[in-house]
């Protein structure tokens, strides 16, 4: 193993142990509890949507969480092991078939539904469930 | 003035810091790093160290520096440069010196060897905008234009920016910030780009426009 993963390994065992990072992978409708600075206040603002995809790069990995804002589309990027952000919610796990939902962009309403996934398994390491979670999901857990 | 610190570049990462918000490093790894000669006014007419670093095969060491290590009493070093510094932060011949050498906090100077680009055409080595798409333009679509004027002065200026042979320079990149140092793996971590590739050797030096902090140990964090 590398320096620079050994490095990045032993940051995200840190991050971690302060934050879990749950399951998930696109088209799962998540809340992403994000802490806010207001002057000298610190508060923690709320970002429901669905993640349309997820980025694995080790400690730059991230996800997009999408949301329609008074009818208005709102896209917003996270660093996945920030610690800007005090937890990771899943709502709901969507059944798509795609890594990257970018075709939701274009669409509103009935059309930008997504169906949700039903007996859903959170993968372990022996199971062969795991394959049915979204396989980004799975690479996080190994 | 201190000596500094020969290291290779291991490659860039991210951290995150007290706020939370991503800082980009590079990492710099500090192996075996020992002092070989010194240079003293008497003998050489200035004052400075030389270093070496990493771990060469004795095989693909010339005689003359095999001498020149063992009369230092030391193993064959795969880079060695020389460092000025001033009478007082002489360090004794065979110290090893480690990244505690570098306080997180201070900042430092680096230089490197730029990545190769051959022979490269002036949009790439001098962010010319080159010729336009149509309208007329054949060929010379990443072409420079014109180079100087018409009978007067009938010549072009000496030092006109035209395509040629860039990178592999010796470039230094001032005020670069420890973020963190790692000294059981001999590691400097400094915020932002440092020229060269991966696996390139780096001098590291106390910043020259900024002031040396005062936790920083002098001569040199040698080791034990």
């Amino acid at each position: 193993m590398s320096i620079l993963e050994q490095l990045e390994r032993e940051q995200i065992a840190k991050l971690t142990a302060e934050r879990s990072v749950p399951d998930f992978g696109p088209g799962d409708t998540l809340r992403v509890s994000v802490k806010v600075v207001e002057g000298t206040r610190e508060r923690v603002q709320a970002f429901e949507g669905v993640c349309i995809g997820r980025s694995n790069a080790g400690m730059s990995s991230s996800f997009t969480v999408r949301k329609i804002s008074f009818g208005e589309g709102v896209e917003r990027v996270f660093p996945l092991y920030s610690p800007r952000i005090a937890g990771i919610e899943v709502v709901r796990r969507g059944d798509v078939r795609r890594a990257k939902l970018y075709y939701l962009r274009g669409r509103t309403g009935k059309s930008a539904r997504i169906t949700e996934k039903t007996g859903y398994v959170a993968p372990t390491a022996d199971a062969p469930e795991a394959e049915a979670a979204p396989a980004a999901a799975a690479k996080e857990t190994k | 003035m201190r000596t500094g610190v020969i290291a290779q570049k291991v490659g860039m990462t991210r951290l995150f810091d007290a706020n939370g918000s991503h800082v980009p490093v590079t990492v710099l790894k500090v192996d075996g790093l020992q002092v070989i000669a010194q240079r003293s006014q008497e003998k050489d007419g200035y004052v400075a160290l030389q270093l070496g670093v990493g771990k060469a095969k004795v095989k693909n060491v010339g005689k003359p520096m095999r001498g020149h290590y063992a009369k230092a009493k030391v193993e064959p070093k795969r880079k060695v440069v020389e460092f000025r510094v001033s009478p007082d932060a002489l360090v004794d011949v065979g110290a090893e010196i480690t990244a505690a050498h570098y306080v997180p906090g201070q900042f430092v100077d680096v230089a490197g060897i730029t990545v190769g680009r051959g022979f490269a055409g002036v949009m790439k080595r001098w962010n010319f905008a080159g010729l336009e798409a149509s309208h007329g333009v054949s060929i010379s679509h990443r072409s420079h234009g014109s180079t100087g004027g018409r009978q007067d002065p009938g010549r072009t200026f000496k030092n006109k920016k035209m395509a040629g042979h860039y990178g592999v320079d010796r470039v230094t990149v001032q005020n670069l910030k420890v973020v963190a140092t790692d000294i059981e793996r001999g590691l400097i971590m400094v915020r932002g780009a440092i020229p060269g590739s991966p696996g390139g050797w780096v001098q590291v030096t106390d910043a020259v426009k900024r002031a040396r902090p005062k936790d920083a140990p002098f001569p040199a964090a040698v080791k034990a």
